[in-house]
């Protein structure tokens, strides 16, 4: 009997043995998920680190960046536009019957523009493009990476690196702040339309009410702060897909896996973003 | 865990500035291709255990041996999708295994790939499937870009399909698609996975007598991995059959054939 066992034997009785044995395997399930989840974040690092050696070495694939920024911007632009509209119209019903309550009702031209610009619109339209664009992302490069299609465009002497990730990513870069602005319309326009349903009211009177205490801070940093999400959306989006492993279950888990993580990280982003731009754009 | 890509792009580097490659399709004077001692293992799986193996230009090598056998990994290696765990890889007098990534991209360019699935891309029509590297390495007007597909389609007996998408193909025609694609930047050396693979008889006997007319007319070195032996004794010069990560014999079909190896009679009997 070795001495650690002889240890064992002396101070724990058979039955505290069996009684620690679940929580030791409860601390080696925690251990893995943290080593899983420092590697997922190491090989997250190296990614981003090749994506970017990528990014300075000529060509800079024009012709792949702008396709990328019709398929990630135009074609979510409906989608993004209706998800404003809808978020401005059901604001604009909801804050009524609470400013009604309070005797505020004038304010709502303002409440509802300024909740749309500095905050709705913005996480609306990263959660939207994470949804629609990350799992795209996700799941075309997990379906170019199964079916050799990366190995084929690595050994024709291109970097997918850059000709996938990269080209990704910035589309995804510039275009959610654009998107972001179309948000902001939609929203702004359907909650002017649903409150002039109840009460009717000029659309001029209402964005002149609504703007009126708002300032270009107000409006620059919020929307500016969804690059950071589309930084976010295109980074985890190319990762999780050029990750891909396994067959069709594989790109089905990046594709899940893509939306869920990017979705998460834009959040958890808009807390940090909203703390930093209170303190330095306030 | 790395990925293939991640792995060979953080491999050690040589200076991006070691010479080009000289004269067409990459060629020099010594061998294609040599590999010296070759080792590589997945975890600990041992796949290749010291694989030695020279390509003369001009001259096709069939890498015959049983599934898992490592034939595939072993054309990755030669092309630096994969990195080996060691030895060396001489492409035209040059060790690929510490080359900065330009480089190898370099050497690239000089290497055609058609892998097993051949790998087109599905977002892309057959035109431009043969169009992507030459836009991408070959500065040349549209027409004339488009009069080189044309002609490289015409060589594989697709010039009638430009415009369809590699979903609208059959498996055969998907391999004639990507052999022209391998070829776009007339390259010296030729790797196949498979050609074969997964197609009736006739289209497999199509796919033989094509690289062999390919071969004439372009004067490749190729490495042919394959499974079919009938298919390797038709465009082959030489077999070489992996077993237990080694070669276990070298030479022309004829002489496999005279092999008082177990393991080699029984692989020709089998397949034949």
């Amino acid at each position: 009997m070795s001495h650690d066992a002889r240890i064992r034997h002396r101070w724990i009785s058979p039955a505290a043995g069996q009684a620690l044995l679940p929580m030791s395997s409860t601390l080696t399930s925690v251990w893995i998920l943290i080593n899983r989840l420092l590697e997922w974040f190491g090989d997250l690092g190296l990614f981003a680190w090749q994506v970017m050696r990528a990014a300075v070495r000529r060509p800079f694939e024009g012709r792949e960046l702008i396709r990328q920024l019709d398929e990630i911007g135009s074609k979510s632009l409906p989608l993004v536009a209706l998800a404003g509209a809808a978020i401005g119209a059901v604001l604009s019903l909801e804050s009524r019957s609470s400013l009604v309550r309070f005797g505020a009702k004038s304010m709502l031209p303002a409440a509802l523009v300024y909740s749309i610009i500095r905050e709705t619109g913005p996480i609306v339209t990263g959660l939207v493009v994470s949804g629609r664009v990350g799992a795209g992302i996700g799941a075309e490069l997990g379906s170019m990476k199964v079916t050799e299609q990366i190995d084929a465009i690595e050994a024709s002497g291109v970097n997918p690196f850059k000709f996938l990730a990269f080209t990704r990513i910035v589309a995804c870069i510039l275009m959610l702040p654009l998107l972001t602005l179309a948000a902001d319309f939609c929203a702004v326009v359907f909650g002017w339309i649903a409150e002039t349903l109840v009460e009717p009211v000029s659309f001029l009177r209402f964005i002149n009410k609504g703007f009126l205490g708002a300032s270009f801070s107000d409006f620059v940093a919020p929307t500016l702060r969804t690059a950071v999400f589309g930084l976010i959306i295109g980074m985890i989006g190319c990762f999780q897909g050029m990750r891909t492993q396994g067959g069709t279950a594989g790109v089905g888990f990046s594709a899940t896996s893509s939306v869920v993580l990017s979705s998460l990280f834009v959040i958890l982003a808009d807390v940090v973003l909203v703390k930093f731009i209170l303190v330095f754009f306030s | 865990m790395m990925h293939p890509e991640q792995e060979v792009l953080l491999g050690v580097e040589e200076s991006a500035a070691t010479p080009a490659i000289e004269s067409s399709g990459g060629k020099s004077d010594g061998p294609a291709v040599i590999l010296r001692g070759l080792h590589k293992s997945f975890g600990s799986q041992i796949v290749l255990d010291g694989i030695d193996l020279t390509l003369k230009n001009g001259e096709t090598l069939a890498v015959l041996g049983r599934s898992g056998t490592g034939k595939s990994v072993l054309l990755k290696l030669i092309i630096g999708l994969q990195k080996s765990d060691s030895g060396s890889i001489c492409i035209h007098g040059r060790e690929i295994n510490r080359l900065h990534l330009d480089a190898m991209n370099e050497i690239r360019k000089k290497m055609g790939f058609l892998f097993q699935q051949a790998a087109l891309y599905d977002s892309l029509t057959v035109e431009q499937n043969v169009a992507f590297p030459l836009k991408r390495h070959i500065k040349m007007t549209e027409s004339e870009q488009g009069d080189r597909v044309k002609e490289l389609l015409a060589a594989v007996g697709m010039e009638g399909d430009l415009k369809k998408m590699p979903s609208d193909l059959s498996g055969g025609m998907q391999k004639r698609v990507g052999l022209a694609r391998a070829l776009a930047l007339e390259p010296g050396i030729l790797l196949l996975d498979e050609p074969t693979a997964g197609l009736d008889p006739i289209t497999a006997g199509e796919i033989d007598e094509l690289i062999l007319k390919l071969q004439e007319e372009h004067d490749v070195a190729s490495i042919v991995v394959t499974h079919d032996l009938h298919s390797a004794k038709t465009i082959a010069d030489r077999l070489a059959l992996l077993y237990e990560g080694k070669v276990l014999i070298e030479g022309s079909f004829q002489e496999l054939e005279k092999s008082d190896d177990a393991f080699v009679s029984e692989f020709l009997q089998r397949d034949s």
